[in-house]
């Protein structure tokens, strides 16, 4: 009985998930699937490691931050367009885009730095 | 005409006034903040008025010939710098082992200096670098407590900073230590991770992570603040103030932190693998799931997000578990438990001690005393607890963040004295905060006590917005303010039943809770008293305690000012009167004055890097002539200095210094013990000494023919006459002595050609004699075994 109403539960809440994030407009569809590139690729990066050893270290941490920052500034920016968010209503898309740009831009020459 | 000009204009004229009152409160703030910049900038030159334009101690020497390096060379031979005039025979990499913010800051003024034609010396700069940047600091401590407060809790708080003597200590003219750089660096970090928890904005967040780079680069306290603002969010989180603000203000911190940090040198791969991180990565992704669970919670129904809770913590519990025990395994494998030794000794302030006495002898890693509070701080210590309860009325982030600042830099600076300096700041800002606060509170009380106030009554019934917390304040201010008045005991009584008299003023009656005329006058006034005597306690700490170059030493007698500058005499006899390449041996103490200003090798220095190498030296000072020797002799060095103070009463002197020679040598050659050196318990260099303290080098170093200053042999600084007073040196000669004998150079002398037949029985004699286990005496056997 548990355990079939927790699994009727499981796929009613599967549902309810999909039918609330249809409902996402369509530009932060597109950021949440950079996150997701993002992160994938973070994680083929661990698991090449993993198979081949982690020398040199600063060019894996590199790569693996570089997916990691991304993602993470990927999200502020979806947290600053989203208009359902009620504290960056006075802040322009346009704005949130050009800070993200420029925190892209610092990262991404800290991690051309670190490369090696 | 006139009539309906008056009525039309009496709106406008509200609205000019107001515009017109914030102009002037603007252009007078920038004012205030610049003179409060010229007063920290002022403050920190009365060595330079007293002595003269020169390097303080000893770190800043070092840190002032890597500067010189570096203004000669370039930035691509300082980044890959070996130093072999230093550490000998190991030399010392320089550009992985130093914080290269001070250095590089300094070099980078000097070189636009120079391009601009201003032909400033290295030295110049390096001496002024520290003030210029206090009076950075009082700026950005403004930009700070104006985010918590408000403009008028900043201006406070930059003024007391600009005077704070805890950071005078550090920062005065010719103090040329990383600290001066890296308080400013610390303030504004935490300046710009304030603002961007308000205002969201991703620009700070980068300019934040920028600012944290530059910390890093300076000081090895960076790690305070990567360990502060992770308990900052963690709290945040935990006391239910989540918000999206929190996480563009935490994320992209922590990623581009962690890659900023791990590109210089001397942090390298301790970003990731050191404990001092681990704090934010696991924060990092406790935000992440918190901010997961929030956007969960907001796209389902409340019903559903009941599953999603009881189906993710079933599965997720086991998941979390398994990892933690991974982590907590890989961890305790460490002995440390990844914790550097510099850390470990600040959480468990017992530890150095035990393990690593070279981080115990250094006294500035003492715990301070009370006294030194009240003369660090002075008034803020009354100040503080005010501070705390202002920002609890009302609580934000960002005053939460000033607390948990206080708290934490409260008990560190309770560990170790130097890290009173981390303390000052948050001194400073709570004791701003405090003052402004009751400066509002009185003043406002008088303001609308004053007869003809009444008809601006609307004016200011539109700016009540603070009204309401004031009033809150107003009782528990009134508390404060009995404290700060010392000796009023009648006021006091006075006080306490005025303070539930509610004003009767005629808009405001129920949100304003003014207090009588008179009392808040008198309070004012006590304020004032009490700032003008922190204000003097400041300029007399500044300019009679903290001023002191500690290169040149003088002192007050019936006939005038004795200039001792001993240490400067002997660093100029070595420099002109050695070869280029001889090495010179003495504690580690002098060793970075050594090489800046005599341009020798050293064998050990202020770096105390190599435990091994300077428990070498320190038996070396602790055993006997020949012995020392050795010693000497297997590490190519030609000349020994020995500090002594005993004419002139010079107390931090070798002999002094000898407990932690002793201490560290024993902690790795078993053979010198210390009870060996000990009477009753005590070090002891009179006629009642051991032996072996009379025969050991230091003493016959320090003493050699002292008798015949006095005839008598007293030493001032041990208030005693010397135990052994006629002898000679076989194995050294004395090449010069300062005029204070304050420094003692000796030579060695070179092995003799012929030993006249005796080579078989003065080797098996010194190899009996020699009961120092471990160690043959024939000259070439390596002392390390």
């Amino acid at each position: 009985m548990g355990r079939a109403s927790s699994k009727e539960d499981a796929g009613a809440l599967f549902h309810s998930l999909r039918s609330a994030y249809a409902a996402t407009p369509l530009n932060l569809k597109i950021i949440d699937l950079y996150v997701g590139f993002a992160i994938f690729t973070a994680l083929i990066q661990v698991v090449y490691m993993a198979i081949v050893g982690s020398f040199p270290f600063n060019s894996f941490l590199s790569g693996v931050l570089s997916c990691v920052g991304t993602a993470v500034l990927a999200v502020c920016l979806r947290i600053q367009v989203n208009k359902e968010n009620k504290e960056f209503k006075d802040l322009s898309p346009e704005r949130a885009f050009a800070d993200f740009v420029l925190c892209n831009l610092v990262l991404h020459l800290v991690i051309m730095n670190f490369l090696g | 005409m006139a009539a309906p000009e008056t009525s039309t204009a009496a709106v406008p004229t509200l609205y000019t006034n107001n515009t017109l009152r914030n102009a002037f409160g603007g252009v007078l703030s920038f004012f205030i903040l610049l003179l409060i910049g010229v007063m920290a900038f002022s403050i920190r030159l009365f060595s330079v008025i007293k002595y003269e334009s020169v390097i303080h101690e000893f770190d800043p020497y070092f840190n002032y010939r890597v500067t010189q390096f570096l203004a000669k060379n370039g930035i691509y031979e300082f980044w890959n710098w070996f130093d072999d005039r230093t550490w000998y025979p190991l030399g010392r990499v320089i550009g992985g082992t130093v914080y290269p913010g001070l250095t590089l800051t300094a070099g980078t003024i000097w070189w636009l200096l120079n391009s601009l034609n201003i032909p400033l010396s290295v030295e110049t700069v390096c001496v002024f670098t520290a003030p210029i940047f206090s009076a950075f600091a009082s700026w950005a401590t403004f930009l700070l407590t104006k985010e918590v407060k408000g403009t008028g809790a900043g201006l406070t708080a930059a003024a007391l900073l600009a005077m704070v003597p805890s950071y005078i200590s550090r920062s005065v003219a010719g103090s040329y230590d990383n600290e001066a750089v890296a308080i400013f660096a610390l303030i504004f970090t935490f300046y710009l991770y304030i603002k961007t928890l308000n205002t969201g904005s991703l620009f700070y967040a980068t300019l934040n992570s920028i600012a944290y780079f530059y910390m890093v680069c300076s000081w090895g306290g960076y790690t305070f603040i990567i360990n502060l603002i992770p308990m900052h969010v963690l709290l945040c989180i935990v006391t239910g103030r989540f918000s999206s603000r929190l996480y563009i203000a935490y994320a992209p911190l922590v990623v581009l932190g962690t890659l900023l940090a791990a590109l210089v040198p001397v942090v390298g791969f301790n970003a990731v693998m050191t404990s001092e991180h681990f704090a934010s990565f696991l924060v990092f992704i406790i935000l992440h799931v918190v901010a997961f669970v929030y956007y969960i919670k907001g796209i389902l129904s409340p019903k559903m997000f009941k599953v999603a809770v009881t189906l993710v913590v079933s599965v997720g519990l086991a998941v979390c578990c398994a990892v933690i025990a991974v982590l907590i395994a890989l961890v305790a494998s460490s002995p440390t438990k990844g914790w550097s030794g510099r850390s470990l000794s600040l959480l468990d302030p017992t530890y150095a001690s035990k393990y690593i006495p070279i981080i115990a002898s250094v006294s500035e890693h003492q715990p301070p005393t009370w006294p030194s509070y009240f003369m660090d701080i002075n008034v803020l210590a009354f100040l503080v607890p005010a501070g705390i309860i202002a920002c609890f009325s009302p609580l934000s982030d960002s005053s939460s963040f000033v607390v948990l600042y206080i708290a934490t830099s409260v008990y560190f600076s309770g560990v170790m004295v130097r890290l009173m300096l981390v303390f000052a700041p948050a001194a400073c800002i709570t004791s701003g905060i405090a003052l402004s606060q009751s400066f509002d509170v009185f003043t406002r009380s008088i303001k609308f006590q004053l007869p003809g106030i009444s008809s601006n009554t609307e004016v200011d019934a539109a700016e009540t917005s603070s009204a309401t917390a004031e009033a809150q304040n107003d009782a528990v201010k009134t508390e404060k303010s009995e404290e700060t008045s010392k000796n009023r005991p009648s006021k006091k009584s006075k006080k306490k039943e005025k303070e539930e008299k509610p004003s009767t003023k005629a808009k405001a009656e129920k949100r304003l809770l003014a207090l009588p005329l008179d009392s808040s006058v008198i309070s004012l006034l006590l304020l004032i008293l009490l700032g003008a005597f922190y204000v003097v306690h400041c300029v007399w700490a500044a300019a009679e305690a903290y001023s002191a170059p500690s290169i040149v030493l003088t002192s007050r007698s019936h006939d005038g000012l004795h200039v001792f500058d001993d240490f400067r005499e002997a660093y100029g006899w070595l420099r002109h009167n050695t070869d280029v390449d001889d090495k010179v041996a003495s504690w580690w103490d002098y060793g970075y004055q050594t090489t800046a200003m005599a341009n020798r090798t050293v064998i050990v220095d202020n770096n105390t890097w190599n435990n091994t190498h300077i428990a070498t030296v320190g038996t070396a000072m602790s055993s006997p002539e020949k012995a020392a020797w050795e010693i000497f002799h297997s590490l190519d060095v030609k000349y020994v200095l020995v500090v002594f103070g005993g004419l002139v009463g010079y107390p931090s002197d070798d002999i002094n210094k000898f407990l932690w020679m002793v201490r560290i040598g024993g902690g790795v050659f078993p053979h010198i013990k210390e009870p060996d050196y000990l009477r009753d318990g005590q070090y002891r260099i009179d006629s009642q000494a051991t032996p072996t303290m009379l025969n050991c080098l230091m003493y016959k170093l320090s003493y050699y023919r002292f008798v015949e200053t006095d005839g008598k042999g007293f030493d001032r600084v041990r208030q005693t006459e010397i135990g052994k007073k006629h002898f000679k040196l076989t194995h050294f000669e004395e090449v010069f002595t300062t005029h204070h004998w304050m420094v003692r150079i000796y030579k060695l002398k070179p092995p003799k050609n012929r030993i006249r037949g005796k080579t078989k029985k003065s080797k098996s004699k010194t190899s009996s004699t020699s009961s120092r286990g471990k160690r043959s005496g024939s000259g070439k056997k390596n002392p390390w075994q």
